[in-house]
């Protein structure tokens, strides 16, 4: 056998790659400049940004989830109960044990998804796929199934999701702070990176003395922290908990990292890309909206263009060829 | 005499590694004809051009004279060549029967007439196997008794043996061997690939040696002794292959185990290693070499039994508690076990102890950690321009010196390979022995599982040998020869054999 050491070239495979997201973001952009005059208004902008506030802590939590090569089905239900935990727990205990107090039951919800996971081996769709109904079903035991007012008590609560840092909502500043500190983790850590190396060959990482149960189960509680931390924000907008929030948002998380370039298969992945796959979703919608698609009519191409989306990235692996 | 099968000018590539170079290859009708060679040397790419599963970038492919052009496994099946293989590919939850005929099975069986013809097939092999046992209960001999009826059954030509008799007991290798000489004076041209150079000695008629993707020589067995055709397979004296011996003292023990056992394969244990000395772990593949060493290193959790380290006894559970007691495993499969291909050499290499290339706040320390693995780089030889290009932009044998490097990195003082030249060149392998040889000379303790018994016997201090999950016995370098390891590999397989069969 001869020495081969493969040069790391441009090709077309690489960049698509690389920037397929990116790509994909600024045709929408040039699309959606072109279809309607009020898009790239600093306000419309601005409003794109905050809808996609929950969606992107979802996101990024799935992130993590899925570059282990697992997936979490269950954020959209833990982001209900984290919506009426915050509501409730603020009568009683104020604004910063009742936040609190939703993220540690959102953590727990994750912590026994990924307990399950790691230590007795179920998979994760399907443990997931059950804490999703347990914790669905937990909020609307909490809530009696009724919206829950937060009243005065949640006042600074609804003050940040109101509020604004000069133009910036108080919910995009959030959501780019936890996209920032994700970065860093999985660029800069050993935390990160042995996540993404268990996403990319488990055994080889346990066979170097690595802890891979606790990295395991420690991305799942991130993703149900960060759900719960989605609840709180959505929370913050109404003024509501409701156990109704978060129905399907699960499939908009997986989509936005898909969309992302992140591999199913585990291992491979950024947080700039997942922001960028968050954007493009919400760009998406915005569009339709600018347009007067019906809502129904939306769903079907909302669809369409994930497939889409994903068309352009498996080409990388076409062109590869 | 006419050839059966001419391959001539041969050459295939995997992604830029040439695996044949323009392999030339004749078989004869009635003979044995082995081909020999290291693992990587492209015997198995070779027999795959013939069987028609790989199509060649250059060569012809003669089948009684005329060229072929062979559409897939199948196609070759029909042209009359069978490939035997290693793994044997029978559907394990069918019949006898149904795997003899699985290719021709009619919409509505004839039962009756299906079980007869396949145990006319099988008993013409001089074998008695009931045509409706389910292959999955049958013992492995029996198995592979079913897949040569298979191709009996297809009028197969020429028949692939790859490695036949590495899974079976001594008796059932002699009926083998037997059984092939029936099918040779049948006329049928045999193939033989085996790493047991006696067997290949008292069997082949001719023997074709293959090294780096090329076909070193055709001999005819009467012309050559075993020294030969091991020179011709290693292309150099095994003195130039393992190096210089440096003078080592074995220390105080390092490891010791006692009647360890995982409850299944592997039934008490006993052994120890001392410091600075190699101890190699002998035996038939399936023997529980690895999953001893899996027990050790905790990728499995025993049973039964006790491990001391320095005299101490330790509780081990998993490979965490292994590599913080300090010991190594470079496992059998490096793409699967060993390495996170697609990740940098980088990260590969310092995978096993990041503890002291991360802050309190767990940042990596790059410069730290590009300082750590440029040493171990220079130390290796792992020859790349980058160290942060993917594991898998590597040759085998420099893949291999990663996962090495990732020992070194852990710095513990039991170090343990499972077969740690399996698909690494010459050059690479020669490299590694002296990195084990190092490593035992800095007075670390040493295991090597390995397959090849010149590897065994060329580097080893003794040889402690495995026959299904016991240790039967040990060696001296007084005692190296494959004759006294397979006796002890093989001895009392007899009886228990003899047990099946009668059963």
């Amino acid at each position: 056998m001869t020495e081969t050491a493969r040069p790391r070239s441009l090709n077309i495979s690489n960049i698509l790659h690389r920037y397929g997201t990116v790509a994909i973001l600024i045709a929408l952009l040039i699309v959606a400049t072109s279809m309607s005059n009020v898009f790239l208004t600093e306000r419309n902008i601005i409003n794109v940004l905050r809808q996609s506030a929950g969606t992107s802590l979802m996101a990024v939590g799935m992130l993590f989830v899925i570059l282990t090569r697992g997936i979490d089905l269950s954020v959209g239900s833990i982001a209900a109960l984290g919506s009426v935990l915050s509501a409730i727990l603020i009568q009683d205990y104020g604004t910063g044990l009742s936040i609190a107090g939703a993220l540690v039951a959102g953590g727990a919800c994750g912590l026994a998804s990924g307990l399950l996971i790691s230590l007795l081996k179920l998979p994760p769709f399907v443990t997931t796929l059950a804490m999703m109904t347990v914790a669905r079903g937990l909020s609307l035991i909490v809530s009696t199934g009724q919206p829950i007012q937060m009243g005065d008590a949640g006042s600074l609560i609804t003050d940040f999701g109101s509020g604004l840092i000069g133009n910036i909502p108080y919910p995009v500043v959030l959501m780019i702070v936890v996209f920032v500190v994700s970065g860093i983790v999985l660029t800069f850590t050993r935390f990160g990176r042995l996540v993404k190396a268990i996403g990319s060959n488990v055994e080889a990482v346990r066979l170097s003395g690595i802890r891979v149960a606790f990295y395991t189960t420690s991305v799942y509680v991130i993703s149900g922290v960060l759900a719960a931390a989605a609840g709180i924000v959505s929370t913050s907008r109404t003024g509501i908990g409701s156990a109704n929030i978060g129905v399907g948002a699960e499939l908009d998380a997986i989509a936005a990292v898909v969309i992302g370039g992140a591999s199913l298969m585990g291992g491979r992945g950024g947080v700039f890309n997942t922001f960028i796959g968050v954007i493009v979703l919400g760009i998406i919608a915005n569009m339709m909206n600018l347009a007067r698609v019906p809502g129904y009519h939306q769903q079907v191409f909302m669809g369409c263009i994930i497939i889409g989306a994903m068309l352009l990235q498996y080409a990388s692996n076409w062109f590869r060829k | 005499m006419e050839n059966l099968v001419e391959l001539t000018g041969i050459r295939k590539s995997f992604g830029g590694v040439r695996a044949l170079q323009g392999v030339d290859f004749a078989l004869r009708p009635g003979e044995v004809h082995a081909l020999l060679g290291e693992n990587g040397a492209g015997k198995s790419t070779l027999m795959r051009v013939l069987g028609g599963e790989y199509v060649p970038e250059a060569g012809t492919v003669d089948v009684g004279g005329a060229p072929q052009q062979f559409r897939g496994p199948m196609d070759a099946l029909d042209k009359g060549i069978a490939i035997i293989h290693q793994e044997m590919a029978l559907a394990t939850d069918l019949t006898v029967a149904e795997n003899i005929f699985l290719a021709e099975i009619p919409s509505i069986i004839a039962w009756r007439d299906l079980n007869r013809r396949a145990k006319d097939l099988i008993s013409s092999l001089g074998f008695s196997i009931s045509p409706s046992a389910i292959v999955g209960d049958l013992p492995l001999a029996h198995q592979q008794v079913v897949e040569i009826a298979k191709a009996l059954s297809r009028n197969a030509q020429v028949m692939v043996f790859d490695e036949p008799t590495a899974v079976l007991s001594m008796r059932d290798a002699e009926r083998l061997l037997g059984i092939i000489r029936t099918l040779r004076d049948r006329g049928v041209g045999i193939i033989y690939i085996s790493h047991r150079l006696d067997e290949v000695f008292r069997i082949a008629n001719r023997i074709t040696v293959m090294k780096d993707g090329a076909s070193v020589a055709t001999v005819e067995r009467n012309d050559v002794e075993i020294d030969d055709v091991i020179r011709m397979m290693v292309g150099r004296s095994l003195k130039a292959l393992f190096g210089e011996d440096v003078e080592r003292t074995p220390g105080k023990e390092v490891l010791r185990i006692e009647d360890l056992s995982d409850g299944s394969r592997i039934k008490g244990a006993s052994l120890s290693i001392r410091a600075g000395e190699i101890v190699g772990l002998g035996g038939l593949v399936g023997a529980g070499r690895t999953e001893l060493v899996r027990l050790i290193f905790g990728a499995e959790r025993a049973k039964s039994g006790r491990i001391f380290l320095h005299g101490k006894e330790t509780k081990i559970g998993s490979p965490r508690d292994a590599v913080r007691a300090g010991i190594g495993l470079v496992p059998e499969s490096r793409k699967e076990q060993g390495l996170v291909l697609d990740f940098p050499i980088r990260v590969n290499a310092t995978m096993s102890k990041l503890s002291p290339l991360v802050n309190i706040f767990g940042f990596m320390r790059r410069s730290a950690e590009v300082a750590a693995v440029e040493k171990l780089s220079t130390r290796l030889r792992i020859k790349t321009d980058n160290l942060n290009d993917p594991a898998s932009s590597l040759s085998g044998g420099n893949q291999q010196k990663v996962v090495l490097a990732k020992w070194f990195h852990a710095d513990g003082d039991l170090l343990t390979f499972d077969e740690p030249t399996r698909g690494v060149d010459v050059g690479a392998k020669s490299e590694i022995y002296s990195l084990i040889k190092s490593l035992a000379a800095e007075g670390r303790a040493v295991l090597v599982i390995s397959s090849e018994h010149i590897e065994l016997f060329g580097l080893c201090d003794r040889i402690l040998v495995m026959r299904e999950g016991e240790l039967t016995g040990s060696l001296e370098p007084g005692d190296y020869t494959e004759e006294k390891l397979l006796k002890l590999a093989m001895v009392n397989t007899m009886s228990q054999a003899e047990a099946i069969a009668t059963h």
